[in-house]
């Protein structure tokens, strides 16, 4: 297993140090309150757990520790077709329920959501890797926040902006990663129940548990049977979802080129879809900027999750004149960040989700750092066992480099700089992709300027990777189409 | 403390031994230091304030933050009764568990130092005097300093001095700053040494997070040995986002001057949890070199209280009670 053992200990100025006198017991959160696991998994259709029509069944594990938490089914074609079937079956009923009998359902999820957090945050970290300090923190008030906001549209459909009644339409396939499991369930479930269609979801597979947990809450919440469908399994299973011809609507969320070969195989038919795909976020800290809170922006823009966000903030592009300043403010920081069991409640970096995306990391991190961009992280001891990533920064860098041009979905920033506003905008347009960006500076104008200039979805004023359902979330160019979040995110699952 | 080099007005390197040379100078220098983005600065005082200590780093943490207060009574009602009780109070927080650690310091009125003093002798515990018309600071010139002299020579260890809030928000960097010179000279001992000198802004009264940035800056620059948030005579007082801004402001002053100065939050901080939040902010913002009562107080009366029942938690492993406890 190749494993980031590299550790530079170059001298930051005026090191903080925070191993020494005050050090922190652990302070573990119990595995136990993630509740049962069981050893295997079928899929759950129809509103009940069945057993795959095949044999193949994988495994997830926890990527902190390597162990195997459990086995769930390999969906095959006959899988999703009868899953398709019981949501096409449900949807008749659910779609002819008045606006606020929906709402009602969505509404008690949420509620339950809410009061199973603890259970649900445990779960994500185990099987995810991610620190449960995000989990508690983030993901689950998030997941709850965005069934409560689409509950809330259910019955006001008619005053959405797309005429009067607007209609569903019909079967959702939707297909999402493995770095916030259970918030990009809720993104897509949400607003396709809402507006009335039923779904067919296709979890990550090395991150199944939590949409699973969530089937049980549906059955909880008296959800009416088909409306929501899970099957599980990987590329092959997500591939018989989205080609399936009794599908209306096809959400991806995803790396592009998963992307770009659902859109070829949709082409033609009248299957409605949108995608989320991914980014090379600039951040772009301006001389004038609030630099330490800009420092906190730029360690929340590339180590929140472990960096496998698709709007992180991988590009810091930063003003010649503070470059010497941010750099030496963001090395000490980065020296306290805390990397280790994700269930320790201090731990801020966790584990990386799987070893196909460690290799992915490192090897895109050794081919910059063989470009001759220079490569630098805080000292710090990873665990043994699991897949682990030291946050990682290369100084020097140029357009040109591979680290500003591939999305490394991982702990890594690539820092480079700029002169003026107007070559700060170009470099970070200079991308295929546009889901994000982010811009440091006391100046209101330059705010508004800049937001402007940007192809990204999203634009961030001194703040970065913030999330509020009410918002709209989607790409430019190579980022994908089609908005998630707010009002514009109902458009995705209505006939307009 | 005595080990502790004493800033000086004026004597900041660093390139900064001009920036108070005339009015225009200081404030283009205080408006030139960075913003302060507020919803940022809470949030990350906010994620700081979610780490768990606990076991052996909260036993750690509660001995620290014993030894990090200066336990304080500021009431027109205080009496020499009162403070001889609060002084054993810091000499002995825990009858009952002689382990217990000291108190960094008893924070009284200038007219109460004399007799602190006495109550304290022997002990390594110092005396802090307000002064300078605390807390409103209205007063003449000659009265604060008259004030200041007056607990210096009573033997005060400490002064902790407020600013003129109303200079400051008028824009007058120069007379505030010319009034902490001003104090600190007094501070002055017949004897050469120096009495060390808190500088106090009332954060409550200054609101923006852009002055309590520049009023650090003011402070330190005129001379200032430890920066504290407020008099804990007004609505608002400490908060953990503007002791994180003083903590940030003072490692800033040393990266560029190699003069290190301490920080006190003070007011509103009662509990261990609250407490623990800010030994979080101290350890991870400045690290080590600040961990110690030479470099960063509490100003508190009732806080020592609950540190003592949790420490007395967590070496019985129950909870006792506020009758477990003296209430002074």
């Amino acid at each position: 297993m190749a494993k980031n053992k590299k550790t530079e200990t170059t001298t930051v100025t005026e090191p903080v140090r925070t191993s020494g006198l005050f050090a922190y017991a652990p302070a573990p959160e119990s595995p136990a309150a993630a509740g049962d696991i069981a050893g295997s998994y079928g899929h759950f259709i129809g509103g009940e757990f069945v057993d795959s029509s095949g044999s193949e069944a994988l495994k997830t594990v926890n990527p902190a520790t390597e162990q195997v938490l459990a086995e769930f089914a390999q969906g095959t074609d006959e899988d999703v077709d009868r899953a398709v079937k019981a949501a096409r079956k449900a949807f008749g009923d659910w779609s002819a329920l008045p606006g606020s009998e929906r709402g009602k359902y969505l509404y008690r999820i949420a509620r339950i959501i809410q009061e199973r957090s603890r259970e649900l945050a445990v779960l994500e970290s185990i099987d995810n890797g991610k620190p449960i300090r995000e989990t508690r923190d983030f993901d689950l008030p998030t997941v709850a926040a965005h069934f409560f906001y689409y509950a809330g549209w259910a019955d006001k459909l008619d005053y959405a902006g797309f005429g009067r009644n607007p209609q569903p339409l019909g079967v959702a396939a939707q297909v999402i990663p493995w770095n916030f499991p259970l918030m990009m369930l809720a993104w897509k479930i949400a607003p396709a129940l809402a507006t009335g269609n039923t779904v067919v979801l296709k979890p990550a597979e090395t991150t199944p548990l939590t949409a699973l947990r969530f089937a049980e809450i549906c059955q909880q919440a008296g959800l009416p049977k088909g409306v929501v469908n899970i099957v599980t399994g990987d590329g092959r299973t997500g591939a018989a979802l989205t080609s399936h011809p009794e599908v209306n609507k096809v959400a991806f969320t995803g790396s592009t080129n998963v992307g770009r070969s659902i859109a070829r195989q949709l082409a033609g038919s009248r299957k409605k879809l949108s995608l989320e795909l991914g980014g090379k976020a600039a951040n772009i800290v301006f001389d004038d900027a609030p630099i330490d809170q800009a420092v906190e922006g730029i360690v929340n823009g590339i180590f929140f999750n472990q960096g496998h966000v698709c709007c992180a903030g991988s590009r810091l592009l930063v003003q010649e004149s503070v470059h010497d300043e941010v750099l030496d403010a963001l090395k000490r920081r980065m020296a306290t960040l805390r990397v280790g069991d994700p269930l320790d409640k201090n731990t801020d970096i966790g584990a990386v989700n799987s070893a196909a995306q460690l290799a992915r990391i490192t090897e895109l991190t050794d081919a910059g750092e063989a470009e001759g961009a220079e490569r630098w992280s805080p000292s710090c001891e990873l665990p043994s066992a699991g897949y682990w990533f030291a946050p990682t920064l290369f100084t020097g860098v140029t357009q040109a480099n591979l680290v500003a041009r591939e999305e490394i979905f991982g702990p890594v920033l690539s820092v480079l700089t700029f002169r003026t506003p107007t070559e700060a905008v170009e470099k970070a347009n200079n991308t295929p992709y546009g889901l994000s960006a982010g811009i440091w500076t006391e100046k209101g104008s330059r705010i508004l300027w800049m937001a402007n200039q940007l192809k990204a979805g999203v634009v961030w004023a001194n703040t970065f990777n913030k999330f509020d359902p009410t918002s709209p979330f989607g790409g430019y160019k190579e980022s994908g189409y089609g908005r998630e979040g707010g009002r514009h995110g109902l458009e995705a699952y209505l006939d307009v | 403390m005595s080990t502790v080099a004493a800033n000086a007005p004026g004597a900041a390197g660093g390139g900064l031994s001009d920036v108070a040379a005339s009015e225009a100078s200081l404030r283009r220098f205080l408006h030139g230091l960075p913003g302060v983005d507020a919803v940022g600065l809470e949030a990350r005082a906010a994620t700081l304030g979610t780490r768990s200590i606990k076991t052996s780093a909260k036993a750690y943490a509660i001995d620290l933050a014993i030894s990090m207060i200066d336990l304080t009574t500021l009431e027109g009602a205080d009496t020499v009764g009162k403070v001889r009780a609060l002084c054993a109070k810091g000499r002995h927080p825990d009858p009952g568990d002689p382990g217990t650690p000291q108190v960094a310091a008893i924070c009284v009125y200038p007219d109460m130092v004399a007799t602190a003093k006495a109550a304290l002798a022997g002990t390594p515990i110092q005396v802090a005097s307000v002064a300078t018309a605390f807390p409103a600071g209205r007063a003449a010139l000659p009265v604060k300093l008259a004030d200041t002299a007056d607990a210096v020579a009573a033997g005060a260890d400490e002064i902790d001095m407020v600013i003129d809030r109303g200079a400051f928000l008028s824009g007058r960097y120069m007379d505030v700053f010319a009034e902490i010179v001003a104090v600190k000279q007094a501070c002055l001992r017949a004897d050469g040494t120096s009495a060390h000198l808190k500088v106090i802004f009332e954060t409550g009264e200054l609101q923006t997070y852009d002055n309590v940035r520049r009023a650090s800056w003011l402070a330190m620059l005129a001379g200032a040995d430890f920066i504290k948030t407020s008099t804990g005579k007004v609505a608002v007082n400490a908060t953990p986002p503007v002791t994180l801004l003083m903590l940030e402001a003072v490692r800033d002053f040393r990266a560029q001057t190699g003069v290190q100065i301490g920080v006190k939050p003070a007011g509103g901080i009662k509990t261990t949890k609250d407490a623990m939040k800010y030994l979080v902010m101290v350890n991870e913002t400045l690290g080590d070199d600040w961990l110690s009562g030479h470099w960063f107080r509490f100003g508190a009366s009732s806080l020592l209280n609950d540190l003592l029942m949790q420490r007395q938690k967590l070496t019985t492993g129950r909870y006792s009670g506020p009758d477990y406890v003296t209430v002074d």
